[in-house]
């Protein structure tokens, strides 16, 4: 069959990838005096990190906007949500004293790297393998709070129209993070501090007992769970279901009278990519080490939908590329603006801190103003021919 | 109960705020149903131009000024970023005012390099005066009767003026009315200066009373002020003013509350709640209009 | 008419649609017998449309009962939510019983498909695709079988299937084409097609011929017999085209202003004085 031939072919690709990404960060203590961008602390490795959790993020927001048409800007909430159930549920018990000092302690006393601990011991591959296990459940929980949640407020919000629903759902990711802050709720969510402590993706770094990192994987950790989700958002949109999804978007009342539940099959899309919100919100913990709700503004699902827009709208390869060149201007390659810079005598005009950001939302609107398409439009990257259609036409019309 | 009178005056004066910012989303929405994600960044730039205007102009100079420039900067956003995707779906234009948003936030925070500024003294505005016990500062009693009168001004401008018939024939139905002959055009611009402009007067009341600006200061009182618009039914000026007034009041109570009580982060929450159940229990707001869609 | 259950695809009773003060459909009454092809006609804005949906749950009717296959889908009477008082010859049939207002998905999901006036295709998805979406309701699957493809072979079946109506419809050539660069006749034909693979038993063709030649008129009359007698349905048209409702028309009902002025075969309504005056005068005079 040609289209089981296809998900070998993609399946493949992946893993080739994930073997590069494994390859990439290692290279520098097998080869010495490679260029500084080898080195595990160099920018590019923050880029890829970083990257890879908002793709999964992004990659879950285009799903929701670019194949259902619905226009939701909750996806920082439902990020906040999976940060803090998988920080809750993986702080080491013996850490959460400490963490939670100023309200005497968690009320969750247990961790699921210790009860996993508690199995399969807690030192050598023992731990390792409790580790995994603690922080996979703890992240497919996560995405399972994120994706309750929606399930909750999709019931009045998913039945408004575009843009009252885009308002909604930023006004529901609002309240979260006040529910997060709440002194009151410090025990669970340590009030407006941050949680730390738990496993990051340096912890999945293989070290000898002296403390000496044998292999490095933590860009191989995120690049692994954003490919699996994203291998099933894919899976999905190219399923019965996606084909339903699109129809919605493209029309939704003939959607409708083509036998398309239109609420069950917006409430399916909104929890789904609520669910893999959730878990990009908890590889975001990870990457940064901490959860708080401050992190989790508004902003930062504008960002995200500036990403998807960048992409193209409908686009999955799209949302992805667009991650990684936002994410890689935004972090490496335009920082350069952000500093003050001396040619001779003759200092630049215009260089000082907070001029990448300038730049950068300049070129965000010229995108939106001029190339509405975005980088991809709705087409995909094919991967058994480099960059070629995969419908013969598919400009989308601009009409609505 | 001095305190329960000082809340309330505060209440009403942040209310009155919110209602100058919302009448300029009503009014947009009314005409293009777009929500202008970038107005309460407007209004923050507006903050910070009478920062930087005051500190070098005298006042009287100064704040009308601080209203042209905003205008300006109103006129140019709708003309720039909004009028090239006329025909483009809703929500590219929507995309585009985030992206404007976007823009004003980071160009605030390179040009004040991300510090707090700090809101010049406008004598007559700060000084503070008595009122049934308790000391109070003239803005909080002057916002009400300013937004009152230009409330006022603005529906006669809307009712007997031509151009005020042609905003409301636009409203009405965008189609007809350029096939009528209106110039769809300049009606939206007077739409974005008439906003703009209320942003500033907002601006200027609502940073007096606050100790200091950010770049992000306009992002939440521009979404409040939203919310406000859609409580009192999108596209209706008196139901943006006095869904403005509720919201600035109900949030200085929850302010007001007993502090043991930990409720004050709610206060921007409860907005967005208030927001929820209105959109699922009466989505046309308290004085708005039911739309019914054609198959 | 006879007005066996057993014998009637649809029967509607007492129908009104209000929208505010306006009155669309005024007490409307009328009868499809099973696989005949029946017209309901009537000037522009006569509520012929809103008549359909009415009967495809796109609107909930202020008042009155529709029946299909001899079982209520949708009623609306004292008993129930509107409180507005139904007062047809069955108000006694359904007393006590609550209101029906199923939405369009449930009323399709029954056995009633329909096109569209103004066509609605899903423009960015091609032929193929149209049509292989409107089997995604009947597909014995579940979200995770879809994503996880334990539904393969419920996938390739309606894959088949879609393939089989294509090439039964004549579009099997374009099936790649995206549904919106088609030619205006074929983009009906594809409407018809995609709701013929919801498995109907009533069609609701929704003026068929409009934007169509005399040619593509003339075939169209023979096409809807065709598929009517192919796949044992039921036919409820509107259509402005006169030629061709008197040429396919077992049974037509006019009405003009949201009511019923004139019901009868074609030459019936062909030699009605009112009919003549409200509709037919005014078609002969453009």
């Amino acid at each position: 069959m040609k289209q089981s031939n296809k998900n070998v072919k993609i399946f493949f690709g992946i893993l080739i990838l994930l073997l590069f990404v494994i390859l990439l960060e290692n290279i520098s203590a097998f080869i010495p005096g490679l260029p500084m961008v080898f080195d595990p602390m160099s920018p590019l490795f923050t880029v890829l990190k970083k990257a890879a959790v908002y793709s999964l993020v992004a990659v879950s927001m285009n799903l929701l906007n670019g194949f259902t048409g619905l226009f939701s800007l909750g996806q920082a909430g439902f990020m906040l949500l999976g940060a803090y159930t998988y920080a809750i549920l993986t702080v080491p018990s013996n850490m959460k004293d400490q963490v939670y000092y100023l309200f005497g302690g968690c009320a969750f006393k247990f961790s699921f790297v210790d009860l996993f601990g508690m199995i399969f011991g807690s030192t050598g591959v023992g731990g390792a393998v409790s580790m995994i296990l603690g922080c996979l459940l703890a992240m497919i929980l996560a995405g399972c709070v994120a994706g309750f949640f929606a399930f909750l407020i999709g019931f009045p919000v998913l039945r408004l129209k575009s843009d009252y629903l885009a308002i909604a759902t930023l006004g529901f990711a609002e309240i979260l993070r006040a529910i997060f802050q709440w002194q009151r709720l410090g025990p669970v969510t340590n009030g407006a501090n941050m949680i730390k402590g738990f496993p990051t993706f340096s912890s999945f770094n293989i070290t000898a007992p002296s403390g000496a990192v044998i292999l490095r994987l933590s860009t191989f950790v995120p690049f692994l769970i954003t490919s699996i989700c994203v291998l099933i958002i894919v899976l999905l949109i190219n399923s019965s279901y996606g084909r339903a999804f699109k129809s919605i978007r493209d029309d939704e009342i003939a959607a409708e009278a083509m036998g398309i539940a239109l609420f069950k099959h917006k409430m399916l899309s909104f929890v789904i990519s609520s669910f893999f919100a959730g878990i990009g919100g908890a590889l975001f913990a990870m990457y940064v080490a901490n959860a708080q709700a401050k992190a989790f503004t508004s902003t930062m699902t504008y960002e995200i939908l500036l990403i998807v827009v960048i992409g193209g709208i409908g686009s999955v390869s799209g949302s992805i590329l667009a991650t990684f060149l936002y994410v890689a201007c935004s972090e490496w390659w335009l920082r350069f603006l952000d500093s003050e810079l001396y040619i001779g005598s003759f200092k630049v005009p215009l260089l000082r801190n907070g001029f990448r950001m300038v730049v950068f939302s300049i070129v965000i609107m010229v995108i939106v103003l001029f190339f509405s398409q975005g980088i991809m439009g709705s087409r995909e990257i094919d991967f058994s021919g480099l960059f070629k259609k995969k419908t013969p036409i598919k400009e989308r019309k601009q009409d609505q | 109960m001095e305190y329960i009178i000082s809340v309330l005056l505060s209440g009403i004066s942040v209310g009155g705020q919110y209602a100058l910012i919302a009448i300029g989303y009503t009014l947009v929405y009314g005409i293009l149903r777009l929500i202008n994600f970038a107005h309460g960044d407007v209004f923050m730039v507006a903050g910070l131009l009478g920062i930087y205007l005051t500190a070098t102009l005298p006042i009287t100079v100064s704040l009308p000024l601080v209203i042209i420039l905003t205008v300006l900067l109103g006129f140019i956003i709708e003309r720039a970023a909004y009028k090239p995707l006329r025909e483009a779906p809703r929500m590219s234009v929507m995309i585009s005012a985030i992206g404007v948003s976007y823009l004003l936030q980071n160009t605030a925070t390179y040009v004040t390099g991300g510090q707090p500024m700090t809101y010049p003294t406008i004598s007559f505005l700060s000084d503070t005066v008595n009122l049934f016990g308790t000391q109070t500062k003239w803005v909080v009693i002057i916002t009400p009767f300013l937004v009152l009168f230009l409330v006022v001004c603005l529906s006669l401008l809307i009712n007997r003026t031509k151009v005020g018939m042609a905003m409301r024939a636009v409203s009405k139905d965008f189609e007809t009315s350029r096939l009528m002959g209106i110039k769809i055009n300049s009606v939206i611009s007077v739409t974005f200066i008439i906003g703009s402009a209320l942003a500033a007067v907002g601006s200027i009341l609502f940073f007096t009373n606050y100790p200091a600006i950010t770049p992000m200061s306009g992002a939440m009182p521009g979404l409040k002020a939203f919310v406000a618009a859609v409580f009192g039914g999108i596209g209706s000026i008196p139901g943006a003013v006095i869904g403005a007034f509720i919201i600035g009041i109900c949030e200085t109570i929850i302010k007001g509350l007993p502090s043991s009580w930990d409720v004050s982060v709610f206060s921007d929450a409860f907005t967005f709640a208030l927001l929820i159940v209105i959109l699922v229990f009466k989505p046309q707001g308290l004085f708005g209009e039911a739309a019914t869609d054609k198959v | 008419m006879e007005k066996t259950a057993e014998t009637l695809a649809l029967h509607i009773e007492n129908v009104t649609m209000q929208f505010g003060g306006v009155v669309s459909v005024n007490d409307l009454t009328l009868d499809v017998p099973q696989n005949k092809i029946i017209a309901l006609i009537g000037p522009n804005g006569a509520g012929k449309t809103t008549a359909f949906n009415c009967i495809t749950g796109v609107y909930q009717p202020t008042n009155g009962l529709i029946e299909f296959m001899g079982k209520p889908i949708v009623r609306n009477h004292p008993s129930g939510r509107t409180l507005k008082t139904y007062k047809g010859e069955n108000a006694g049939k359904y007393a006590g019983e609550s209101v029906l207002s199923p939405t369009p998905d449930e009323i399709t999901a029954l056995g009633i498909a329909r096109t569209f006036q103004n066509i609605r295709l899903w423009k960015s998805m091609t032929v193929f695709e149209n049509v292989l979406i409107a089997k995604h309701m009947r597909a014995d699957q579940n979200v995770f079988s879809a994503i996880f493809r334990g539904n393969a072979a419920e996938e390739k079946r309606m894959r088949d299937e879609t393939m089989e109506l294509l090439r039964e419809q004549g579009l099997d050539a374009y099936k790649d084409e995206l549904a919106t660069s088609l030619p205006y006749g074929l983009q009906r034909r594809l409407e018809i097609a995609r709701a013929l693979a919801t498995d109907p038993k009533l069609l609701l063709l929704d003026e068929p011929a409009a934007g169509m030649n005399p040619q593509e008129t003339l075939e169209l009359a023979d096409f809807v017999r065709e598929i009517r007698d192919k796949y044992k349905l039921t036919v409820f048209l509107i259509e402005h085209h006169m030629d061709l409702v008197m040429n396919i028309s077992d049974y037509i009902y006019v009405i003009d202003f949201g009511s019923e002025i004139a019901r009868g075969v074609p030459e019936e309504i062909q030699s009605n004085e009112r009919v003549i005056e409200a509709y037919l005068g005014v078609s002969e005079a453009e």
